[in-house]
């Protein structure tokens, strides 16, 4: 049991980290992405409200992006202090692509961070607008190599194996594996509808406040005209995707499904509790043929069942059977905000229906829910491997750590977390409920550096920090 | 093959050795303004501080991520030993990193729990550069391996030799926050910065003492290298150009020029590490593993290196290009926020 002790608590300790890491790509990704578009707005239409908007979501956006560096600096040290086996095994794979992610997009991101930041007043607005977009397209490099690698250790190419280690064979099929491009695609929509749904629900709760209604209509129909096209293309995207893992990893797809026996025709489980012992479900409540329908596109469409893989072969199935359901109920609740939305907005009472814009604001958890409820389905979906069909997850721990060892850091980082996540949400609550008009009406700062200030509007102090000198 | 016949492991050894220095100089002086700025004179003080380094911290933290993988791709073998080997200090290190790091925005948030951030932003910053220390000292004492992995306890790495290494680390980090202090600020803040700045170099020149007549005792393997003809040549000069770089740091400090003491403080840092290369070189699992043992394919060398070698001008381009958005004298003012 002992040797077994370091691995379990490992993975628990890899899952919490990733898990509170995520949820800060899946909102800056996307809010990169609208401020930089809000810059762009600002920039040619020369409305001011659209700078408002920017500010207050820059603020925002700081404190998410400082949690997020810090939480992924954590991120790459735990394949060397946790899975140094893994790490051994498939570095000269993956390590080039994990290191071409921080040469493309984190130098990028963190030096146009600065600027955007804090130097509306040094540059000039076209600048500022190009360090937006620098930043922007810096998260999105970042997606693609974070996915490129991990759709390698998911569908694996282009490699060889001598002595146990991988060794790369063509490079293009490492990186462009075949789960890649749906893995890229279905992933960066829900970060960008994550943001939306963000945007908009605090846009609802702006409009609702009443103090700063034209902020929070801009808000509100911009991210309702952005979720208009992401949503819908999410749904097929995330269609494809689900045809791809059948095609690669068709006993991910028979837990998703807590299918365990081969068949055609195959029903759709809307609820049941899978029972990984006696290999059955219990409670179930199928719909006919729905299963096949939807898994490949035909009515009689063969799934290979759960007892076609060795026991030892099978991820944990009422896992990725429940996390699968939750990811697509929450999408299913995304799409009816976003109809019901349109069809307000055609009525001309968008903002006037006090329950849909309380509907917005319950909304705004939405899609950290279903990226997590994604991401716990796909990686626990691929166990018990960590480059699938070829190393398991057991074979890749560091050989030397002792239970305590796992115990003690897992410990430490719950309760780092622990302070520093809520700490954060509250600063983000506080930020949001100020509003975005705090940034109007005040005064230019003195000159500071010895350079003139150039005349445009900047980041006033903090309202509410009154301790500030 | 030609591709068998071509080593890049002299190359990747380079520019390992040069992104870890250049993590060391950026990440280092920030991590001494935030050793620094719990002895700052006045709460004013501890915000200019604060505010020279806000813009470029986290660009500057990028070179640990980008060091830990470049390594994890060039050298595994050399990532899958250590980084186990030092369990404890990297956690300890990222931790303390990661309060460090959410205090630059957390501070500001609210004056109520802003006591405590300053607090996790100092003794933050000086947890993760002790924990570097520690690391640096492990890996100059060296590990125990058994085939490809570290076969030692997770608590190797804890002996005196680090925990000076830690302390000298510390103080060394310091002199270099110190430094850009004085070409920050001006001032009052600025003379502080240049008292405190002494006191450093006096501890730090101490530190590479210790470390010169300690580590020859403790390995013998850098005893034997410092006594053998001909790396006695390279050996004492450095030795004695550190020595005297110790010196003009101190002058310099005294002197009224604003950029120098920081552009010397990386004197005495680069002469320290070619001092620790030489004599561990051409080891990078020290005593046991060359870097071209430790090395990654040579097609996954050859892939990275392409890249690399037009990725690093460019990040160096326009990292230059934030420091110079943001150069000049920080003074006090009312926010965080566009006037830094």
């Amino acid at each position: 049991m002992r040797s077994i002790d370091p691995l379990i608590l490992s993975r628990i300790q890899f899952a919490w980290v990733i898990a509170w890491h995520i949820l800060l790509p899946a909102f800056t990704v996307g809010m990169a992405s609208y401020i930089a578009v809000l810059e762009g707005l600002h920039v040619t239409t020369g409305r001011d409200v659209y700078l408002r908007v920017s500010n207050f979501w820059i603020r925002i956006f700081a404190v998410a992006f400082g949690m997020g560096v810090v939480t992924g600096v954590v991120m790459p040290f735990q394949f060397g202090t946790n899975w140094s086996r893994l790490s051994d095994s498939t570095a000269n794979v993956i390590g080039p692509l994990l290191a071409y992610e921080g040469l493309l997009a984190f130098f990028l991101e963190a030096s146009f961070l600065g600027v955007l930041l804090f130097g509306r007043k040094r540059v000039p607005p076209w600048v500022h607008f190009f360090a937006a977009v620098m930043v922007a397209v810096g998260t999105l490099f970042s997606s693609f190599w974070i996915l490129a690698t991990n759709s390698w250790m998911q569908t694996p190419a282009g490699y060889t194996i001598v002595d146990g280690r991988f060794y790369p064979t063509d490079w293009i099929e490492v990186i462009f594996t075949p789960s890649f491009p749906y893995r890229l695609a279905h992933t960066v929509l829900a970060f960008y509808i994550t943001s939306a749904l963000v945007v908009m629900g605090v846009g609802a709760y702006t409009v609702r406040r009443g103090r700063f209604p034209e902020e929070g209509r801009v808000m509100m129909t911009t991210a309702l005209s952005l979720l208009a096209v992401l949503v819908p293309l999410q749904l097929i995207a995330g269609d494809q995707h689900g045809l791809n893992t059948l095609r690669y990893q068709p006993a991910k797809i028979a837990a998703i499904e807590a299918r365990w026996d081969t068949t055609g025709t195959v029903p759709l489980t809307l609820f049941a509790l899978p029972d990984q012992a006696a290999e059955t479900n219990h409670y179930a409540f199928d719909v006919p043929y729905l299963g096949s329908l939807i898994l490949t596109h035909s009515l009689d469409g063969v799934i290979k069942g759960l007892k076609e893989f060795p026991p030892d072969e099978r991820p944990p199935v009422p896992i990725v059977f429940f996390a699968f359901r939750i990811m697509v109920g929450a999408g299913v609740l995304m799409f009816a905000l976003v109809v019901v939305g349109w069809v307000l907005r055609g009525l001309g009472r968008l903002f006037a229906s006090d329950w849909y814009l309380r509907a917005c604001q319950l909304a705004i958890p939405l899609g950290f829910i279903a990226v997590l409820a994604g991401w716990t389905t796909t990686e626990v979906g691929r166990q018990p491997w960590t480059v699938y069909g070829l190393l398991r997850t057991a074979d890749s721990v560091t050989p030397s750590l002792a239970a305590q060892d796992v115990l003690v850091s897992l410990a430490l980082y719950a309760v780092a977390y622990v302070v520093i996540y809520p700490t954060g949400f509250l600063f983000i609550l506080r930020l949001i409920r100020n509003g975005p008009g705090a940034n109007v009406a005040v005064p230019e700062t003195p000159v500071q550096a010895g350079r003139p200030a150039r005349p445009i509007h900047d980041l006033p102090p903090l309202p509410h920090t009154g301790g500030l000198p | 093959m030609t591709e068998s016949t071509i080593s890049f492991v002299g190359i990747w050894s380079v520019i390992i050795a040069a992104g870890l220095f250049f993590y060391v100089l950026l990440d280092g002086f920030d991590l001494g303004v935030g050793i620094l700025h719990g002895f700052a004179p006045s709460t004013a003080d501890s915000d200019v501080m604060m505010k020279s380094i806000a813009p470029v911290w986290d660009g500057n933290e990028t070179w640990l991520v980008l060091g830990g993988v470049a390594l994890l791709a060039a050298f595994p073998l050399a990532f899958a030993i250590i980084i186990p080997a030092v369990y404890f200090p990297v956690l300890v290190m990222l931790l303390a990193l990661a309060f460090r790091g959410v205090a630059f925005e957390f501070r500001f948030q609210d004056p109520g729990s802003r006591a405590f951030w300053d607090r996790a932003f100092h003794y933050g910053s000086i947890v993760a550069t002790f924990a570097q220390g520690l690391v640096l000292g492990a890996f100059i004492q060296g590990f125990r391996v058994e085939g490809r992995q570290f076969a030692g306890g997770s608590f190797d790495f804890l002996t005196p030799f680090s925990v000076m290494i830690g302390l000298a680390l510390v103080f060394g980090y310091a002199l270099l926050g110190a430094g850009w202090l004085i070409m920050k600020t001006d001032g009052a803040l600025q003379a502080w910065a240049r008292r405190a700045g002494h006191l450093c170099l006096l501890a730090v020149f101490i530190g590479i003492v210790t470390v010169y007549v300690w580590t020859p005792l403790l390995e013998p393997t850098v005893a034997a290298r410092w006594k053998s003809w001909p790396d006695v040549l390279l050996v004492v000069p450095v030795a004695l150009l550190t020595f005297a770089a110790g010196v003009w740091e101190w002058r310099v400090l005294n002197s009224s020029k604003d950029a120098a003491p920081f552009a010397v403080a990386i004197v005495v840092f680069l002469l320290s590490y070619l001092g620790i290369a030489i004599s561990l070189w051409p080891m990078i699992v020290p005593y046991r593993f060359t870097f071209w043992e430790a090395a990654s394919s040579p097609s996954t060398q050859a892939f990275l290196l392409v890249g690399t070698l037009f990725m690093l001008p460019v990040i160096l381009m326009y990292s230059g290009w934030s420091y110079w958005v943001f150069r000049g004298k920080v003074r006090g003012g009312q926010s965080n926020y566009g006037e830094v």
